[in-house]
């Protein structure tokens, strides 16, 4: 995991509530057994005008100019601003894997589907839930052609943009701790084996029937 | 003081609360399969990490296999192609060989969609904790059981640790009272479910489906209801433990026998939503109105019923509304007040962990039994759940049924459903299917999905557009 304390971004916008994680990252690209090289194919149906190819995997393949990733004003953005409910659907991590590889940092959306949410902390993603009216003006802004700065301090939980706007928002205390101090889940879990171990044995003596081998 | 079932199962299953509201819940079963779990076992070979407890865990390959019988015929995996496919089945092969987790091989005539397989194998029990590394395992709570979708880093902590890093969702409870009509199913109730409140309606939530229509249904039906839970945002999809539950379970491989089932159920019977117990939102939905649904849209709350039109948009719309519908009809390519019934179709799909099971097979031949497609559908393909879903058809002749009404009896694995395999549909198409996702892209770059159920999509196999069954000529 990438730990998170500070960022200052570019904020690129992705106007369409209910962002599927097969719009973030198409089922072609699951195949795959490691956990990088997604950066390429993130939105990739929506991304690029000639379909992907799985003959021609390295083909060039010409950028869709009103796609806003391809835009030269958003060049180098790490920042996307969405509408509601991102990261329904499929609990794929490889949408986290894929926006994370291609440069982005945050997602700020008035809200978010649950699995995507949790997957994002694991890597380092920080989803911000922030009122759809804030979240509406910077939409507004951005269509009127100004491009919006954000930066984001996760330790005091404040948004400040380059429109003079300032903003407190809230993480599950838990994942804020983690993600600032650059602790993996597993690591934390384990520092509870002999707790686990203890209900382990007394769920045992409770329901015997569930530590029978799998018996196929 | 009165729990919640879900209460009932967190309480059972809480190994730590902590202050900030994080917990650790103990998890009974594992369930993996190929394609979420390749990165979770490298990450424990990384760490030099073991699983905590082998005998949790079972395995099998399912979203990226072949459906076609002819190459599942082949040795192994020589009947795939795709070397990246081929190389992620072995994968998960070696994998479990390496760690020794329990795996049902592609040979091996229990292979199926997990969700299928689970229940089946009675590695599916009430009560149980249930993590899979896929969000339709909201399935496995319609028997009584908790049963989250989880990421791949959560793939790897179970492994690890046998607990999950979570924190208490909200109870939602919908009760479905009434008797529905003939020819409405479980996919019909979960679509209007998902219909009245919405993708993200139950988002952070645990949601119980109670009342008498959903008592009424089988534990093949209650199974569908739950697997759309996330379709309605809800991580977690519950139904309370009764006696068809019980009957379903007995006698299944891994059920427990003699006096440990005794002492399963003395607890198993009390896995229910007790009287008086709070919920967060609780609402009612009246099963007697319920008609046959049909999605138009790109998100599964875009549903109407059979009877109804694609809507307009509604006059308060906002601006990102009006968007989100524009697009959404530009991509399916239909009209505002085009009638449902009018609308043609190209593939027919009878498949997924929401609807592949016997009985949902069942009510597909009963409507296909002595017609034939129709000339406009290019394919419609019938994928059963698992190899003793397709065994059992086999026995009641149902593939024969399918076959001679001109539909393909396939092998079974998730196939269009996310269309990771070769089944898949082409830019333009129009698919009637009994998936659960109508997302842009979702079976196939372009491919335009409408869900629908097992009877439903048969309908539009035969009638070569959708149709009420109930309104299909009688066979001559």
């Amino acid at each position: 995991m990438r730990p998170f304390t500070q960022h200052e971004g570019l904020m690129v916008s992705l106007d369409r509530a209910n962002v599927d994680t097969d719009l973030i990252i198409p089922k072609q690209f699951l195949k795959s057994i490691r956990r990088t090289g997604f950066g390429p194919n993130l939105f990739d149906e929506i991304r690029y005008l000639d379909p992907y190819s799985a003959a021609e995997p390295e083909k060039e393949r010409r950028p869709d100019p009103e796609f806003p990733l391809n835009q030269d004003r958003f060049k180098g953005a790490s920042v996307l601003l969405a509408r509601e409910n991102f990261g329904c659907g499929s609990s794929r991590e490889h949408a986290v894997w894929a926006l994370d590889q291609f440069g982005i940092r945050s997602v700020i959306a008035p809200s978010f589907a649950d699995i995507f949410k949790n997957n994002s902390f694991k890597s380092g993603l920080l989803p911000i839930e922030m009122p759809a009216s804030v979240v509406d003006a910077w939409f507004e802004t951005i269509a009127q052609g100004t491009n919006v700065t954000v930066a984001i301090d996760l330790k005091e939980e404040r948004l400040t943009d380059s429109e003079g706007g300032e903003f407190s928002f809230a993480i599950d205390p838990f994942r804020r701790h983690c993600l600032l101090n650059d602790l993996d889940d597993i690591g934390i879990t384990l520092q509870s084996s002999d707790r686990i171990s203890e209900f382990e044995a007394q769920h045992q003596a409770k329901f015997p029937w569930l530590f029978r081998e799998a018996s196929l | 003081m009165a729990k919640t079932l879900y209460d009932k199962l967190w309480d059972s299953h809480l190994v730590e609360q902590r202050e900030d509201g994080s917990a650790l819940l103990y998890i009974d079963r594992h369930l993996l399969h190929e394609v979420t779990s390749p990165q979770a076992f490298e990450g424990l070979d990384l760490a030099s990490r073991a699983p905590h407890r082998i005998s949790a865990n079972i395995a099998v390959p399912d979203h990226n296999v072949s459906t076609d019988p002819a190459e599942r015929a082949m040795p192994g995996y020589s009947g795939v192609d795709d070397a990246t496919s081929r190389l992620q089945l072995e994968t998960l092969d070696t994998n479990c060989d390496r760690f020794g987790i329990p795996l049902i091989d592609l040979a091996d005539n229990r292979q199926g969609i997990v969700h299928v397989m689970g229940p089946e194998q009675g590695a599916t029990l009430p009560g149980m904790t249930i993590v899979c590394g896929d969000s339709h395992t909201a399935t496995h709570g319609a028997f009584g059981s908790l049963a989250h979708g989880i990421g791949t880093s959560e793939v790897e902590h179970v492994l690890a640790t046998q607990c999950l890093l979570t924190r208490k969702m909200k109870n939602f409870r919908i009760r479905i009272e009434g008797e529905v009509a003939a020819g409405v199913t479980a996919k019909d109730l979960a679509l209007a479910v998902i219909g009245q409140i919405g993708t993200a309606g139950a988002t952070g939530c645990a949601l119980e489906f109670a009342g008498s229509a959903v008592r009424d249904l089988s534990m093949e039906g209650r199974m569908t209801l739950c697997n759309m839970a996330i379709e309605a945002g809800a991580r977690v999809g519950m139904v309370a433990v009764d006696e068809k539950t019980l009957e379903y379970v007995a006698g299944r491989p891994m059920a427990p026998t003699g006096d440990e089932w005794d002492r399963a159920l003395a607890f198993w019977n009390t896995l229910y939503s007790d009287p008086g117990a709070h919920f967060d939102v609780d609402i009612e939905l009246d099963a007697t109105v319920i008609k046959p649904h049909v999605t138009w849209g790109t998100s599964p709350e875009m549903v109407v019923s059979i009877n109804d039109s694609v809507p307009t948009l509604d006059a308060n719309a906002s601006e990102s509304q009006r968007k989100g519908y524009e697009r959404a009809l530009e991509y399916m390519g239909l009209r505002g007040g085009e009638p449902i019934s009018s609308i043609a179709v190209d593939m027919v799909f009878i498949g997924s962990c929401t609807n592949a099971r016997i009985e949902d097979m069942r009510a597909a031949a009963e409507v296909v039994k002595g017609r034939k497609k129709a000339a406009n559908v290019e394919r419609a393909l019938v994928v059963p759940g698992s190899g003793l879903v397709k065994r059992q058809a086999e026995e009641e002749g149902l593939d024969q049924i399918f076959i001679n009404a001109g539909l393909e009896w396939r092998s079974p694995g998730c196939s269009m459903c996310l269309a990771m395999n070769a089944d898949r549909l082409e830019p333009g198409k129009r698919c009637a299917s009994t998936s659960n996702r109508n997302f842009e892209g979702r079976q196939g770059a372009g491919g335009r999905t409408h869900l629908v159920s097992p009877a439903m999509a048969a309908a539009a196999a035969i009638a070569g557009h959708f149709v009420n069954p109930a309104q299909l000529e009688a066979v001559s």
